[in-house]
C-alpha cells in the first residue's frame, strides 16, 4: 500500500510543464510580471489539493461502508 | 513603469500656468485624467473664488438643459447618444452656447404657454358646447310635456322653459332666472345637497353628464364633468347660487334662452372649435419640431457643458500669484506619467496661442502620497474587493495580485462541485464574451451591475470550482469514475449482509484513485465520516500556508521600507512562533498520512491531543493511539514550545527598548523645535511654498519619544498576533463547513426531489421528469449557485481580509482619485437616471 508512480508523475510533470515551460512564453507586454504570478500560484494551489487528495488516500484507515444492492452491482459490473 | 505588486511612484507637481492658456491646459488634463489636483484654497468660501461667476453660469446653462431634456422626454422624442466625446468648447464659446440655450428655451417656454391657454380655450369651447346641447335636450323635454298639456298650435320657436305654466299660475309671469354651468362629476352630489340646503329647497336643478372625459388644461389629465342648469326666483337666490357654484369651481356660462339663439350659438361654438383645432395642432406641432432638433444635439451639449463646469471647478482650485498673471497649482501625478503630462501642457498652451509655455516642477514633500494602482479591466475587480476593506497604503505590498487566484481557489474549495461550476463559469464565460454590448446597455438594476463588474471574478470563481468538484469528485452530487475505482468487493460466497464495511486490507487495491475522490465514497454510508477529515485537514494545511504568505509579505514590505528592526523584532518571531506551532501541526499531517495504514489502524495518533499534550509536557503511553509517533518527539516537541513561548516577549519587548535606546542616543539635531506643534507626527508636514525641505527624523524631534505608546501598540500587536495565530487557524475551518454544507444539500435536493422523477415508469413519467426537473433546476439555480455561491464569496472575502491580511497588511492610504472628465460624466449620467 502506498503511492502508485505513475499518477504522482503524470499529474506533477503535467503541472510543471505548464508552471514551469509556459511562464517563459508570454509575451514581454506589461502585464508580464502579473501573468507569470497568477500562474505560479495557481500551479501551486492546483498540485497542493491534489497532492492533499493523493497522499490521504494511499493509506486508508477504514473503508467505506456499502450496502447490499450497491454491493451487488459493484461486483456484478466489476468497477 | 509600476506594477500591480506596489503602486505606483507618486510625486507632487507644482504647475505654473498662464492665465490665457489655463483653461486649455485645464480641458486638456481632464482629458488624460492622470492628475489630482489640490485644493489651494480651502478656506476660501465656494462664492469668493475667482471663477465663481462662470460655474454659475454653466449652472445656468445645466438647468435650461435639463428642462429641455424633460420636454423632450414628455414628447418621447429618442435622444441620439451617439458616444462621440466633444471636446471642452473654448470660453468665447460658452457664450454662443448661452445664447442657443436661451433661445430655445424662450421659444419652448412661449409654445408651452400659448398651448396652454390655447388648450383652456378649447375646454371652455367644448363645455359650452355640451352645455348647449344638454339644456337643448331639458328644452325638448319642457316642451314635449307641454306639447301634451297644451294645443299644439303653438309655435315651437316661442315656447319658454315653463310655458303658460309660468303665466297662467298667480296670473303674473314667473320670472325664472337660470345659470348653466359644468361641474365635475364627482362634486355634483355635494353641489345639489348644498343648493338644496342653502337655497332652502326654492332652486331647481336639472343635470346630465358629459360622457367624453376632458382634458384639464394645466394638469393634463381627464376628468368627467357634467351639465347642469339651475332655475331660481329673484336677486337673493341668484347671487347664493353664483356664490355656490363659485365654491364648487363650477364654471358658468351664458346659455340664451330661445331655441333660435342657442342654435346659432351652437354652430358658432363648433366653428370656434374646428378653428381652435387646427391652431392647437400646429402649435403641437411646432413644438415637437423644434424638440427634435434639440434632441439631436442635446447628449452633447451636456457633455460640453459638464467639461466645462469641471473645468471652472479646477480653476478655482488654483492659486493665483502675486503678479496676477499666472496661476499656480499642486498636483498629485504618477512619476511615470511625467512625460505625458508635459505632453498635455504643450498641446493646451499651443492650442490657446500663448506664447509663454507652462512649467511643470516636481516638488519633495513629506506628505503621504496617494495611493494609485494601475489596473486594467480584469484586474479592476480584483483590486476593488482588496481596496473595500483598506486602501494600501502609500507604497506597501499590494496583496491583489495574489488575489487573482487565492481569492477564488478559497471559494472554490468552500463550493466544490463541477456542475455547479460549470454554471458559474458559463455564465462568467458569457458575460465576459458579450461585455461590450452588456455594457454599452447602460442598466441601472445595482445588483446586475454588481455582477457585471464582477464578471472576470466570477469566471475564475467557476472554472477553480470545475477544478476542486473534480478533486472532490462531486458533480451534481453523482461521482464520476473516470479511471476505475481503487475499491472493489468482497469475493461472493453466499448471500451479503445488508452492509459490509470494506477491509482496506483485502478489498483495496493499494494505490489510490488518480486524480480526486475515489468514486466509492459517494455511494457509501460512512461518506461523511471520511471526508470530514480529509477536509478539515485540508483546510489547516491552506490556512496554514496562506498565513505562512501573508506573514512572509510583510518581510517584503519591511525590506523595502527599510526597517531591518522590525525584521529582527517582528517578522521573526512571527515566523517562529507560526512554524513551531502550526507549521509543524501540517508536516504532523503530512506524515500520519503516509505512516499509518489499515494494520495499526486502531493505534493512528490522534493529532489533535498530541498537539494538546504538546503545550501541557504530558506524553502519556497508555493508550497506543496518544503515545509518541516518532523517536525523540518528546524532546523536539518541548524545544519547539520553549521557542514559540520565546518569541512572545521577543515580540513584546525588544523593539519598544531598542527604539527608545535609539531616541536617547540620537545626535542632538540644532532644528529650530516646534513646540506649538506638539503631536508625533508620521510625516504629516505643513509645508511652505514647495521647496523648503524639513530634515529627516524629525517625527521623533517634535516633542519626545512616547515610550509609554509605543510600548502599548506593541503589546496590543503581539497579542493580536499570538491570539490571531490560533484563532485564525480554527478560522480556516469554514473552508470545510461550508464545502460540507453544500455538498449535503445538493445531495439532499437530488434524493429528496430528483430521484422522485425517476420512479413513474414510461411516458407519464417522462412528464412528471419534465415537471421535477424544473423544479431540480430552479433549486438548485437558486439555492445551491445563489445562495451558496454568495456565501462562500463572503467567506473566502472574509478569510482574505481578516486572516491573510492582518499579517502585513497596513491599508491607511488614500485614493488617488484624478481629475478625469470620464469619471466626471458617468457620474452625472448615473445621477442623471
Amino acid at each position: 500500500m502506498g503511492a502508485s508512480a505513475a499518477p504522482v508523475i503524470v499529474i506533477t510533470l503535467f503541472w510543471i510543464v505548464i508552471g514551469g515551460v509556459i511562464p517563459w512564453f508570454v509575451p514581454k507586454n506589461e502585464n508580464k510580471g502579473i501573468i507569470q504570478t497568477m500562474q505560479f500560484v495557481a500551479i501551486f494551489c492546483v498540485l497542493y489539493i491534489w497532492l492533499c487528495t493523493y497522499m490521504m488516500q494511499m493509506n486508508p484507515l477504514f473503508g467505506p461502508l456499502i450496502d447490499n444492492k450497491t454491493l451487488t452491482m459493484i461486483h456484478a459490473s466489476k468497477w | 513603469m509600476g506594477s500591480l505588486f506596489r503602486c505606483e511612484e507618486m510625486t507632487l507637481c507644482q504647475l505654473f500656468l498662464q492665465s490665457e492658456a489655463a483653461y486649455a491646459c485645464v480641458s486638456e488634463l481632464g482629458e488624460l485624467g492622470l492628475v489630482q489636483f489640490r485644493d489651494l484654497n480651502p478656506d476660501v468660501n465656494s462664492f469668493q473664488r475667482k471663477f465663481v461667476n462662470e460655474v454659475r453660469r454653466c449652472d445656468e446653462m445645466e438647468r435650461k438643459l435639463r428642462f429641455l431634456e424633460k420636454e423632450i422626454k414628455k414628447d418621447g422624442i429618442p435622444m441620439l447618444d451617439i458616444g462621440d466625446n466633444p471636446e471642452a468648447p473654448q470660453p468665447r464659446e460658452m457664450i454662443d452656447l448661452e445664447a442657443t440655450f436661451e433661445k430655445l428655451e424662450n421659444e419652448l417656454k412661449e409654445v408651452n404657454t400659448n398651448a396652454e391657454a390655447l388648450k383652456k380655450t378649447y375646454l371652455e369651447l367644448t363645455e359650452l358646447k355640451h352645455i348647449l346641447r344638454k339644456t337643448q335636450a331639458f328644452f325638448d323635454e319642457a316642451e314635449f310635456h307641454h306639447a301634451q298639456m297644451h294645443d299644439p298650435s303653438m309655435q315651437e320657436e316661442s315656447v319658454t322653459l315653463l310655458g303658460e305654466e309660468g303665466l297662467r299660475a298667480g296670473g303674473q309671469a314667473l320670472k325664472l332666472g337660470f345659470v348653466a354651468g359644468v361641474v365635475l362629476r364627482e362634486r355634483l352630489p355635494s353641489f345639489e345637497r348644498m343648493l338644496w340646503r342653502v337655497c332652502r329647497g326654492n332652486v331647481f336643478l336639472r343635470q346630465a353628464e358629459i360622457d367624453t372625459p376632458l382634458e384639464d388644461p394645466v394638469s393634463g389629465d381627464q376628468v368627467n364633468k357634467c351639465v347642469f342648469i339651475v332655475f331660481f326666483q329673484g336677486e337673493q337666490l341668484k347671487s347664493r347660487v353664483k356664490k355656490i357654484c363659485e365654491g364648487f369651481r363650477a364654471t358658468l356660462y351664458p346659455c340664451p334662452e330661445t331655441p333660435a339663439d342657442r342654435r346659432e350659438m351652437s354652430i358658432g361654438v363648433m366653428t370656434r372649435i374646428e378653428d381652435l383645432n387646427t391652431v392647437l395642432g400646429q402649435t403641437t406641432d411646432h413644438r415637437h419640431r423644434v424638440l427634435v432638433a434639440a434632441a439631436k444635439n442635446i447628449k452633447n451639449w451636456f457633455v460640453k457643458v459638464r467639461k466645462i463646469k469641471a473645468i471652472y471647478h479646477t480653476l478655482n482650485l488654483f492659486n493665483l500669484d502675486v503678479t496676477q498673471k499666472c496661476l499656480i497649482s499642486e498636483c498629485w501625478c504618477a512619476v511615470c506619467d511625467l512625460e505625458k503630462i508635459q505632453m498635455a501642457l504643450r498641446r493646451g498652451t499651443e492650442r490657446s496661442g500663448s506664447t509663454v509655455p507652462s512649467i511643470l516642477n516636481r516638488m519633495d514633500s513629506k506628505e503621504t502620497p496617494p495611493t494609485y494602482n494601475r489596473t486594467n479591466k480584469f484586474t479592476r475587480g480584483f483590486q476593488n474587493i482588496v481596496d473595500a476593506y483598506g486602501v494600501a497604503s502609500y507604497r506597501e505590498v499590494n496583496p491583489a495580485p495574489y488575489t487573482i487566484i487565492t481569492f477564488p481557489f478559497l471559494f472554490a474549495v468552500m463550493f466544490g462541485d463541477a456542475g455547479h461550476g460549470l454554471i458559474m463559469a458559463l455564465f462568467g464565460l458569457w458575460m465576459v464574451l458579450k461585455e461590450k454590448a452588456l455594457s454599452a446597455q447602460k442598466s441601472d438594476n445595482e445588483i446586475w451591475n454588481t455582477f457585471f463588474n464582477g464578471r472576470y471574478i466570477i469566471l475564475l470563481m467557476g472554472t477553480f470550482s470545475i477544478y476542486t468538484g473534480l478533486i472532490y469528485n462531486d458533480v451534481f452530487s453523482k461521482s464520476l469514475n473516470i479511471f476505475g475505482s481503487s475499491w472493489n468487493s468482497p469475493a461472493m460466497k453466499e448471500l451479503f449482509p445488508s452492509h459490509i464495511q470494506l477491509n482496506p486490507a483485502s478489498q483495496y487495491q493499494g494505490v489510490p484513485y488518480p486524480f480526486g475522490i475515489d468514486p466509492v465514497w459517494q455511494v457509501a454510508e460512512n461518506k461523511i465520516l471520511f471526508m470530514n477529515s480529509y477536509k478539515m485537514k485540508v483546510s489547516v494545511i491552506l490556512g496554514v500556508s496562506q498565513m505562512i504568505f501573508g506573514v512572509s509579505l510583510s518581510l517584503i514590505n519591511h525590506k523595502y521600507f527599510k526597517h531591518p528592526l522590525n525584521v529582527i523584532c517582528e517578522f521573526v518571531p512571527q515566523i517562529i512562533f507560526l512554524l513551531a506551532i502550526f507549521g509543524y501541526l501540517v508536516l504532523l499531517i503530512f506524515a500520519k498520512w503516509v505512516t499509518y495504514d489499515v494494520s495499526d489502524s486502531s493505534c493512528a495518533r490522534s493529532l489533535l491531543i498530541m498537539l494538546i499534550n504538546m503545550f501541557i509536557f504530558s506524553y502519556p503511553t497508555h493508550p497506543c493511539y496518544l503515545s509518541a509517533m516518532y523517536n525523540g518527539q518528546e524532546g523536539i516537541q518541548a524545544i519547539l514550545v520553549i521557542l514559540a513561548i520565546v518569541c512572545i516577549p521577543w515580540m513584546l519587548f525588544v523593539k519598544p527598548f531598542i527604539l527608545r535606546r535609539q531616541w536617547l542616543n540620537r545626535p542632538h539635531l540644532m532644528s529650530s523645535p516646534k513646540p506649538a506643534d506638539g503631536a508625533i507626527d508620521e510625516g504629516e508636514v505643513v509645508h511652505e511654498d514647495g521647496t523648503t525641505r524639513i530634515e529627516a527624523g524629525h517625527e521623533e524631534s517634535e516633542e519626545g519619544f512616547n515610550f509609554g505608546d509605543v510600548f502599548i501598540h506593541q503589546a496590543i500587536h503581539t497579542i493580536e498576533y499570538c491570539l490571531g495565530s490560533i484563532s485564525h487557524t480554527a478560522s480556516y475551518l469554514r473552508l470545510w463547513a461550508l464545502s460540507l454544507a453544500h455538498a449535503q444539500l445538493s445531495e439532499v435536493l437530488w434524493t429528496m426531489v430528483m430521484k422522485i422523477g425517476f420512479v413513474v415508469p414510461t411516458w407519464p413519467g417522462g412528464i412528471i421528469l419534465y415537471l421535477i426537473f424544473a423544479f431540480w433546476a430552479g433549486l438548485t439555480i437558486g439555492v445551491l449557485l445563489i445562495m451558496e455561491g454568495l456565501s462562500a464569496f463572503l467567506h473566502a472575502l472574509r478569510l482574505h481580509w481578516v486572516e491573510f491580511q492582518s499579517k502585513f497588511y497596513g491599508g491607511t492610504g488614500y485614493m488617488f482619485s484624478p481629475f478625469s472628465f470620464e469619471t466626471i460624466l458617468e457620474l452625472a449620467s448615473t445621477e442623471d437616471k
